[in-house]
């Protein structure tokens, strides 16, 4: 043990020491992919300077006075207590460091925020917990998805080895093109979260209820990864966002592939499910939506989520639960997932949990009942 | 009615035969009006908080020793970081200080007691009831929120969160009727001779912050009130579909937390201007612009709340304006640092543990003030709002600011409160083991930030794993010290030397020139004179 | 036990027990209405018992202190404390309303005209920001409260109430005890009035405007701020009723009388809210 941390300590000294910043023991932000990153970097090491001069020259005076005016080596207090030239110019002095800080920092801020002619702007929707994209304009507008942590559950809780990208991995990553101006509209459904790629330089916090815009231009390609970085509940920790840079074809290429594979995913609302298979559905669903708070047992988490094996509402009439589902009950985590999930989507996951655990209702909920349900 | 007032400045209706009326044992605590007992009690209170709070803060290191969900459920981790940063900041820094006030401030401005003794005690007695509250909470399914408590997340959440809030309330009530009694007791009671520039900074610095509580915590009470009646009344403040906004929560919210952190730490700033000069043998320099500068950091928090929220995507104007109001703290907070460095210029100094505690505290403040500095500017602030890089930032100001200069006080008054020294050698050793173990903890979760770490997460990518290990290897010693403080205390009332009235040559206040050691239990029946 | 006269004349009560009554009686209260507002029986009960100590708690500690006082144990310096601390009391019930009026001001500058920007139109396409407005969602029409009727009444009660009671000030302070028990009664009737009559606005907002609490914003700042006030008005009234009880008693002298002045100043304060009231919540 101790020599465990004999060794930590001598590594982390070695860090600092050598001044190089391996991914373990990065002691600064990275540079970055887009120009403002590299300036948020400059200002922050200019503010650094600054700030390491002021405190060696005030602690440089401190310890001399703690060396030198001991009472040990028989230092005789003087008894000065005030000097007004002396007062003056420290409280000016600074005030003048102070603005010499505020102007870089000003023109910083002024071109972070300037998110006038992006090329293309994309809708960022925070869910409890996972992050929805709509690209509203622009090349690729049309396109919508939600992404969810792809990080296996055993990995968390369990033995397996965890991986490189752990916790920082999506099913779906957000693809956009190298060198667009891209606006980011952030919103959310339920509770705040924040928007934060660091390589990207952006975090904007996305409240409910309200749209707000922040914008980034990566320049160069690659995989750029964050989270949210607002606590929304139980599993803030768990919702990142894998941003996927890649060059002008390549976007293209990706926009076409994926407007197509939406279109052979649309359901027919009108199709008429028989209960096995939809049962397969409807578990994939509840897998990957439902099971965060309900949990895989059906058991949901005592006295913050209720147990859907055995509630009166899953195992009363259809119309009940389809109202739950769809429209959410206020004041609660449980969202309204008629924004997010399609009537098919919807009424698998009902029909699931139906027909799960103990409960045995036997019925098939089909897309066209949770239609005629929405308003 | 016969009631006089007599020699020892009480009243006598009838109950004649008892030994001046005071009840014994238990009853003695709890219907105490003497400001020492008070000040005993909020001590006690306070330092058991901590404990609690601690191993609240020790629950979060453990799980985040490693990456994965080894100890506790995300669900609890959210609740113990919520539970720690409420505890601490309303259970164990501000009622510590509050125990110093009432210990200190009659003494050194040659009062008889507090004002209003009965309310007094009620300001106390109210904070077990809080502590209740929040215990109860915990145990109704508790409420992940952050000590912050934005909505609309708190809206979402349990039963717990309705005792959260009424703890919130009761809290501020004590907070509100102490500080009625502190601000009157200075402006009211003060010895003939004592102007208020005379007045120990000590008891400059808890007029200012008493001003400051009375301004904020019926903020704070309205923004959780708004909070209760959007979750159960159908109030629609934080909610957009009615009109409402989540944000206007964090205004109110930071309105009150922003003077809170300064409550926090103006105290403290009162404290170590006592000790200071006292090891340093010399007057506090600059006197008069301590009184000032502090006056101004506290107006100045009233207008900076929104640097807190600089990523909401509030207009640009108003970023550039919170940036500049926040950066001009720093004036009048290095006026106060460098006051301290000039006391100590040329004077005789020497390095009991107080003025060790001291000394730590300017250290590590003025490092956590810089930080504070880089957090200022907005753009540098984008990146690193909420992550890892402010919880160092606030715990270099609250832990090593705040908490070491009431480690810093405890030591200097220790021997006024129980007549007996305690074990300078452990002391010391307290010292460095703390500012040591400080250190490990926290001057890790820097890089931590600065590399992109969020914070109020259970788990995280193993690339983090290194400082974190740091860090929770020194959160753990940085406990164990604190049970050596406990130590150190019991054994000094325990079995302490004896101390002398002045066991400090550089003290100069009233509670070391004119009253014995240990303080008798009424003093200044007669007040002083004051040249 | 000698009577030695005073030395300092600062009067110092007994270890009293009315404190842990107090805090006892709000655990029972807090905790209570945190069960009752999630659905527990006992929830009501607890907090009626710890309303019914708490009453008693502040009878017997009031009591006490009026008999302190008659009993000439308050000095100037004593009352110059009360005198301080009733005014830094009334700085923090203004700090309370500033919280809600900020809310309001918020919501009406800011936050409901930024949720009909052209940004906000991707949530809310419909919404056009005006005031009064029950938010982009909730679309129940309703009728907002009108300023010249009831409430205009209602501030002329509260401004004459405050000449009332200047003018049973001025009675006690010349010892006409006659005219101060009458024109006491008299601002205790105007209170009760304006109560009577917020009362009466409430149920013709609930029944006829369909202007409800759950009304959006607008009905969430109308009744948030109207409604602490009425319940200051109602505490002002029930101090003005103790003075007035006192007043009938005999007590207060013309030149020792702190426990008017600090009702004075508080039903001058509340007074001062109503008009403010009056201006930005009925009016603009
Ligand atoms: C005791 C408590 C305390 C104190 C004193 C401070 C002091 C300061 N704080 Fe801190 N702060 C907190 C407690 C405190 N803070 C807490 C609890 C939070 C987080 C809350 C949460 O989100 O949970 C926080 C968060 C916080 C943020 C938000 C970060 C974020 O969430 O994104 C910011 C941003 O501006 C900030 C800034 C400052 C500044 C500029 C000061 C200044 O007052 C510092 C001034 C001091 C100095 C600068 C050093 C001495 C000066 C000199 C030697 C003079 C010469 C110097 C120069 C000219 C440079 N703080
Ligand atoms: C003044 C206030 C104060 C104090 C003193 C502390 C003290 C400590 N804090 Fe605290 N902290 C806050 C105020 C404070 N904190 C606030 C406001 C937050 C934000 C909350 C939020 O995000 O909502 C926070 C958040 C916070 C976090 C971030 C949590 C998260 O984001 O999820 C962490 C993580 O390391 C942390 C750690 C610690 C540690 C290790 C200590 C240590 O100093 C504690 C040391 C004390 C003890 C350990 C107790 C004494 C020992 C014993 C009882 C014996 C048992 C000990 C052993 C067996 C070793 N704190
Ligand atoms: C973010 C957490 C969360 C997610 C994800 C979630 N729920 Fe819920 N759900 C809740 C909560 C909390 C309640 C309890 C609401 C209340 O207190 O009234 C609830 C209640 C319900 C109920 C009513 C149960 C009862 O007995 O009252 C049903 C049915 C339900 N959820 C179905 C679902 C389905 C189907 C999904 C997936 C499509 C889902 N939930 C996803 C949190 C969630
Ligand atoms: Cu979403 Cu945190
Ligand atoms: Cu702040």
């Amino acid at each position: 043990m101790t020599s465990k941390i004999g060794l930590k300590v001598a590594s982390v000294v070695t860090a600092l020491y050598s001044g190089v910043a391996t991914a373990a023991y990065q002691l600064n932000f990275s540079r970055g992919a887009t120009r403002l990153t590299e300036d948020i970097y400059d200002l922050h090491n200019l503010m650094m300077w600054i700030i390491t001069v002021i405190f060696c020259a005030v602690f440089g005076v401190m310890f001399y006075s703690v060396y030198a005016h001991r009472k040990s080596v028989g230092h005789k207090a003087a008894q000065f207590h005030e000097n007004t030239a002396v007062e003056l110019a420290w409280t000016i002095v600074p005030f003048f460091i102070l603005i010499a800080m505020a102007i870089p920092a000003t023109k910083t801020l002024l071109e972070v925020r300037d998110a006038s002619n992006p090329d293309v702007t994309v809708k960022v929707t925070g869910y409890q917990w996972k992050w929805g994209y709509d690209y509203i304009k622009g090349e690729g507008e049309g396109v919508a998805f939600l992404a969810n942590l792809s990080t296996p559950h055993d990995q968390i809780y369990g033995s397996e080895t965890k991986g490189e990208h752990y916790l920082l991995e999506t099913d779906r990553h957000l693809v956009l093109p190298v060198g667009k101006k891209i606006r980011i509209l952030a919103t959310a459904a339920d509770v705040i979260h924040a928007w934060f790629v660091p390589d990207l330089g952006v975090k904007q916090d996305a409240i409910p209820g309200f749209v707000r815009d922040t914008w980034f231009r990566a320049e160069r390609e690659g995989i750029f990864r964050g989270q949210c970085a607002e606590l929304c509940g139980k599993d803030h920790g768990f919702m990142p966002i894998v941003v996927e840079v890649v060059s002008a074809e390549k976007y293209t290429a990706w926009v076409a592939e994926t407007k197509k594979a939406m279109a052979a995913a649309a359901d027919d609302p009108d199709k008429k499910w028989v209960l096995a298979d939809f049962k397969v559905r409807g578990e994939k669903v509840y897998g990957s939506i439902c099971v965060t708070c309900h949990q895989a047992n059906g058991q949901g988490i005592k006295g913050a989520f209720p147990a859907l094996d055995g509630s009166k509402v899953v195992k009363g009439p259809k119309s009940g639960q389809i109202d739950v589902v769809l429209n959410g009950r206020p004041n609660t985590a449980m969202a309204a997932f008629g924004k997010q999930l399609s009537d098919t989507d919807i009424a698998a996951a009902i029909t699931f949990t139906r027909n799960s655990w103990s409960n045995s209702t036997g019925e098939v909920v089909q897309p066209s009942e949770v239609k005629a349900a929405r308003k | 009615m016969s009631a006089v007032i007599d020699s020892h400045g009480h009243a006598h209706d009838d109950h004649g035969g008892e030994d001046h009326g005071h009840p014994s044992g238990l009853m003695r605590w709890v219907s105490t009006t003497n400001h020492k007992d008070i000040g005993t009690l909020y001590l006690w209170f306070s330092f058991i908080m901590f404990l609690t709070g601690g191993v609240m803060a020790l629950t979060i290191r453990a799980e985040l020793w490693q990456p994965g969900i080894q100890i506790v459920q995300p669900e609890f981790f959210n609740q113990m970081t919520t539970y720690h940063g409420i505890i601490m900041v309303f259970g164990a820094i501000m009622p510590a200080f509050v125990g110093f006030a009432n210990w200190q401030i009659p003494l050194m401005i040659g009062a008889p007691d507090m004002a209003f003794p009965r309310m007094n005690n009620w300001s106390f007695w109210l904070l077990p009831v809080a502590a209740i509250l929040l215990v109860s909470s915990l145990a109704m399914g508790g409420a992940g929120v952050g000590w912050t408590m934005y909505a609309p997340l708190t809206t979402q959440a349990g039963p717990g969160m309705d005792l959260l809030i009424f703890a919130v309330h009761i809290l501020g009530m004590s907070s509100i009727m102490g500080s009625i009694n502190i601000v009157t007791t200075i402006l009211n009671m003060r010895a003939p001779g004592m102007t208020l520039m005379k007045m120990p900074m000590f008891v400059w610095t808890w007029l200012i912050t008493a001003y400051l509580l009375i301004a904020v915590m019926p903020v704070l009470a309205g923004a959780v009130t708004m909070t209760l009646t959007d979750r159960h009344f159908g109030t629609s403040f934080f909610n957009a579909a009615g009109g409402g906004d989540p944000v206007l929560y964090q205004h109110i919210f930071w309105f009150f937390g922003h003077p809170e952190v300064y409550i926090i730490a103006i105290p403290a700033f009162g404290v170590v201007s006592q000790v200071i000069p006292a090891f340093s043998r010399k007057p506090l320099f600059g006197y008069a612009s301590m009184v000032y500068a502090t006056s101004s950091i506290a107006i100045l928090s009233f207008i900076v709340w929104a640097h807190h929220m600089y990523t909401t995507g509030m207009p640009v104007a108003g970023q550039l304006y919170f940036m500049y109001a926040t950066m001009l703290i720093a004036v009048p907070t290095g006026v106060k640092v460098f006051n301290w460095v000039a006391t100590m210029w040329k004077g005789s100094l020497s390095f009991e543990t107080p003025m060790l505690f001291a000394l730590g505290f300017l250290f590590l403040f003025t490092l956590g003030g810089f930080t504070g500095l880089v957090l200022s500017m907005t753009p540098v602030d984008v990146p690193l709002h909420d992550t890892y890089y402010v919880v160092a930032h606030f715990h270099y100001v609250m832990v090593a600011g705040a908490l070491f200069s009431a480690m810093s006080g405890i030591y200097f008054w220790l021997p006024k409160w129980t007549g007996k020294m305690y074990d300078e050698t452990l002391g010391k050793w307290h010292f460095w083991l703390s500012l040591i173990f400080f250190n490990v903890t926290f001057f890790v979760q820097h890089f931590l930030g600065l590399a992109g770490m969020p914070r109020r997460i259970p788990d995280y990518n193993p690339q983090f794993t290194e400082f974190n290990e740091i860090s929770s290897i020194g959160a753990f010693g940085f406990g164990l010290s604190q049970l050596l403080f406990l130590y150190i205390v019991l054994k000094c009332i325990r079995s302490g030397e004896k101390a002398p009235q002045k066991p400090w040559d550089g003290a100069d206040t009233l509670e070391w020139t004119h009253l014995p050691t240990p303080v008798p239990y009424h003093t200044f029946e007669n007040p002083p004179t004051v040249k | 036990m000698s009577h030695a006269a005073p030395t300092h004349n600062y009067y110092l009560p007994q270890p009293a027990a009315y404190p842990i009554v107090g805090s006892t009686a709000l655990l029972l209260m807090t905790v209570g209405a945190a069960m009752w507002f999630n659905g527990y029986a006992f929830g009501p009960w607890s907090v009626l018992a710890g309303a019914a100590i708490m009453v008693y708690m502040m009878a017997l500690w009031f009591g006490k202190v009026i008999s302190e006082s008659e009993g000439g144990l308050y000095t100037d310096r004593v009352d110059l404390s009360y005198r301080w601390s009733m005014s830094w009391f009334i700085f923090s019930e203004v700090m309370f309303f500033a919280g809600f009026f900020g809310a309001l001001f918020y919501a009406r500058t800011l936050s409901v005209p930024d949720l009909s920007s052209i940004d906000n139109k991707l949530l809310w396409p419909d919404f056009a920001a005006s005031w009064p407005t029950s938010g982009p969602y909730f679309t129940d029409p309703f009728t907002p409260m009108a300023a010249w009727g009831v409430p205009a009444l209602n501030t002329c009660l509260l401004l004459t109430s405050g000449v009332t009671l200047t003018i049973a000030h001025w009675a006690l302070k010349e010892n006409k005890r006659g005219l101060l028990n009458f024109w006491l009664f008299a601002t205790i009737c105007l209170g009760v009035l304006f109560l009577g009559f917020q009362a009466f606005e409430y149920s013709h907002a609930y029944s006829e405007l369909n202007l409800k609490l759950t009304t959006g914003i607008y009905g969430t700042t109308f009744y948030m701020l109207t409604g602490f006030h009425g319940f200051h008005v109602t505490v002002g009234t029930i101090m003005l009723i103790c003075i007035w009880v006192r007043c009938l008693k005999g007590h207060f002298k013309p030149d020792h009388h702190f426990a008017f002045e600090g009702v004075a100043w508080y039903w001058h304060f509340v007074d001062v809210v109503w008009l403010m009231l009056f201006v930005v919540v009925y009016w603009l």
